[in-house]
């Protein structure tokens, strides 16, 4: 690490970064300000700078008391449903694809090309791109307002595929080769000396995918229509894009940062395996 | 690649890439298979009429005003969205890579933005710029400047730039620190030795050294500008004011489950299909490159 002598250019870095931050995080801090105060403190020009005194208020509406008159459902249950539907994302990606690349790497068979070829074409089909399609599928295999159906269409993943490839291959054929010997099976093997081995990749991919299945957006907008199966992140978009009445600003906040909590504190408690898994995973 | 050292039983090797398989088949080829049929057919929104049609859902799209102009925006919205987070990204992955007190809070905190997911951070936004209550708005009145997105269609392009930027210099942020922090030192050290102040070892060798970093990270916001912004255009102006926010993506949306127009919905995701498709192959072939490097 080279350090530098000028102490202005050290004072100056401090500068740049910690304003550089402030001006990053003033969207997150002036929500949390606007989750703490009325309404009515909201709309006189300017807002408010320092938290209110209505936070336990605004957030138990939010969660538990729901204000039907302004259109407030209470949201435990959207926040669950995102947990869930994250979940299965994260979970059902990181099984679907450690099990292939095993087999990719460990077996001959054949179409074992085509198969790694198919994967690696998930990359070039997001969600985005074939949405009405999938949702007219979804609608005719009857998945949608189901986890199933919030989960299913986004569980394919070549990227986690090919961190499991390159894990794998990294692996000593000694490994193989001794349990083998010893008279163990495939599956055996797998689940004695590949999955432990894997353990850092599943920690570091878990955290990316369940953030990018909490995150999920147009896909849940699409495939449910039931309140009871929306996520936090969507109600909060009804909610703020309500055309017929004065947006509720301090509600739709409180929302907002229930929805970003989550994804924040998995960040930040994992950041060491976020930093690795986003970095590897773009190999 | 295949292990030296590996197994021969064929029905398990299939019933380990089955789930994956079943997936990749139902939800990812089958649909993009059906948007690829359905593109050569036109179909009333009742769905009792089907013709098939050739190609006129493109040669339509290529003469429609709105196409044109929403291709237009995706590409001033990417190349914006690109160019900004891209030095964002790199300004502050060279100062953090500078610090050594305090270099974890730093880290943590540049990081967040990640996060959020797209439809929040719009509304965050949308929240500081909003024309009525919005502190931004307040501010610019006060100077004389006339502030409200829901009017003006490049007001409410720059609003939806600066929010995409405002998620993505994270990412870039991860990418330019880990390749800081992965150069080698006894290069910098040398140029140092000889008298190179830091302004000029920065632009003379790491920059270029970031070369094969920032081209991979030029295809990654190019295919985040594409496909993942759309939480942030639905949230904050659902397209409009007059189409000015219309990006390529947002447009399948509008077209396919407000407009019921499904041939030029799908012969619109097919084109979306060949711009992913080039940029992955781009981005592979220049891995490949890097490997050999």
């Amino acid at each position: 690490m080279l350090v530098d002598k000028h102490p202005f250019l050290r004072v100056a870095t401090h500068v740049c970064l910690v304003v550089g931050i402030l001006f990053l995080m003033l969207p997150i801090y002036f929500a949390f300000v606007a989750s703490t105060h009325s309404l009515r403190d909201l709309l006189t020009a300017p807002i408010p700078f320092l938290p209110g005194k209505m936070l336990f208020h605004n957030y138990y509406t939010v969660l538990v008391k729901g204000a039907p008159k302004l259109g407030v459902n209470p949201v435990d249950r959207m926040l669950l449903n995102s947990f869930i539907m994250a979940m299965f994302i994260a979970v059902g990606k990181i099984v679907v694809s450690i099990l292939s690349a095993f087999a990719i790497v460990y077996f001959r068979f054949p179409f074992r090309k085509l198969c790694f070829w198919m994967i690696f074409a998930t990359l070039m089909l997001p969600v985005q791109v074939r949405i009405v399609p999938t949702f007219q599928i979804a609608a005719s295999l009857d998945l949608l307002n189901t986890y199933t159906g919030l989960s299913l269409p986004l569980i394919a993943s070549a990227t986690a595929t090919f961190l499991f490839r390159q894990c794998f291959l990294t692996l000593p054929d000694e490994l193989c080769d001794a349990a083998r010997i010893d008279g163990a099976g495939p599956m055996r093997f797998f689940w004695n000396v590949v999955l432990p081995l894997s353990k850092i990749n599943i920690a570091s991919l878990f955290v990316i995918m369940f953030i990018y299945g909490w995150n999920q957006y147009l896909w849940p907008l699409v495939a449910t229509t039931s309140s009871k199966m929306s996520t936090i992140v969507l109600s909060m978009q009804k909610l703020a894009t309500a055309a017929d009445q004065i947006p509720q600003w301090n509600y739709i906040m409180a929302i907002a940062i229930l929805a970003l909590l989550v994804p924040l504190l998995v960040v930040l408690v994992m950041q060491r395996w976020f930093v690795k898994g986003l970095v590897d995973s773009e190999k | 690649m295949l292990k030296r050292s590996h197994f021969k039983v064929k029905t398990l090797a299939y019933l380990l890439v089955l789930p994956q398989m079943l997936v990749t088949v139902v939800f990812f080829f089958w649909p993009a298979l059906k948007a690829f049929y359905e593109s050569f057919f036109i179909e009333d929104p009742f769905g009792i009429h089907h013709h098939f049609v050739w190609f006129r859902n493109f040669v339509e799209l290529f003469h429609s005003s709105d196409y044109l102009h929403s291709l237009f925006i995706t590409f001033v919205f990417s190349l914006a969205v690109t160019v900004l987070t891209l030095f964002g990204g790199l300004f502050f992955a060279v100062l953090a890579d500078r610090v050594t007190k305090g270099r974890t809070v730093y880290q943590s905190l540049l990081i967040l933005p990640y996060a959020v997911a797209p439809a929040i951070a719009g509304v965050l936004v949308r929240f500081l710029f909003d024309p009525a209550i919005g502190i931004f708005p307040y501010w610019l009145d006060k100077i004389g400047y006339h502030w409200n997105y829901n009017t003006h269609a490049s007001q409410a392009l720059f609003l939806v730039i600066i929010t995409a930027a405002w998620q993505q210099i994270s990412y870039n942020f991860i990418f330019y620190l880990a390749s800081l922090k992965s150069l080698p030192h006894s290069v910098l050290e040398a140029a140092s030795l000889d008298g190179a102040g830091p302004f000029r070892r920065f632009f003379t060798i790491t920059f270029p050294m970031l070369s094969p970093i920032t081209f991979f990270l030029v295809i990654i916001n190019m295919l985040y500008a594409f496909f993942d912004t759309f939480g942030i255009i639905q949230v904050m102006t659902q397209g409009g004011p007059a189409n000015a926010t219309q990006t390529m993506v947002y447009k399948v949306y509008q077209d396919g489950f407000l407009g019921l127009d499904f041939g030029s919905s799908s012969a619109q995701s097919v084109i979306l299909m060949l711009v992913i498709v080039v940029l992955t192959v781009i981005q592979f072939r220049y891995i490949e490159k890097k490997v050999h490097y």
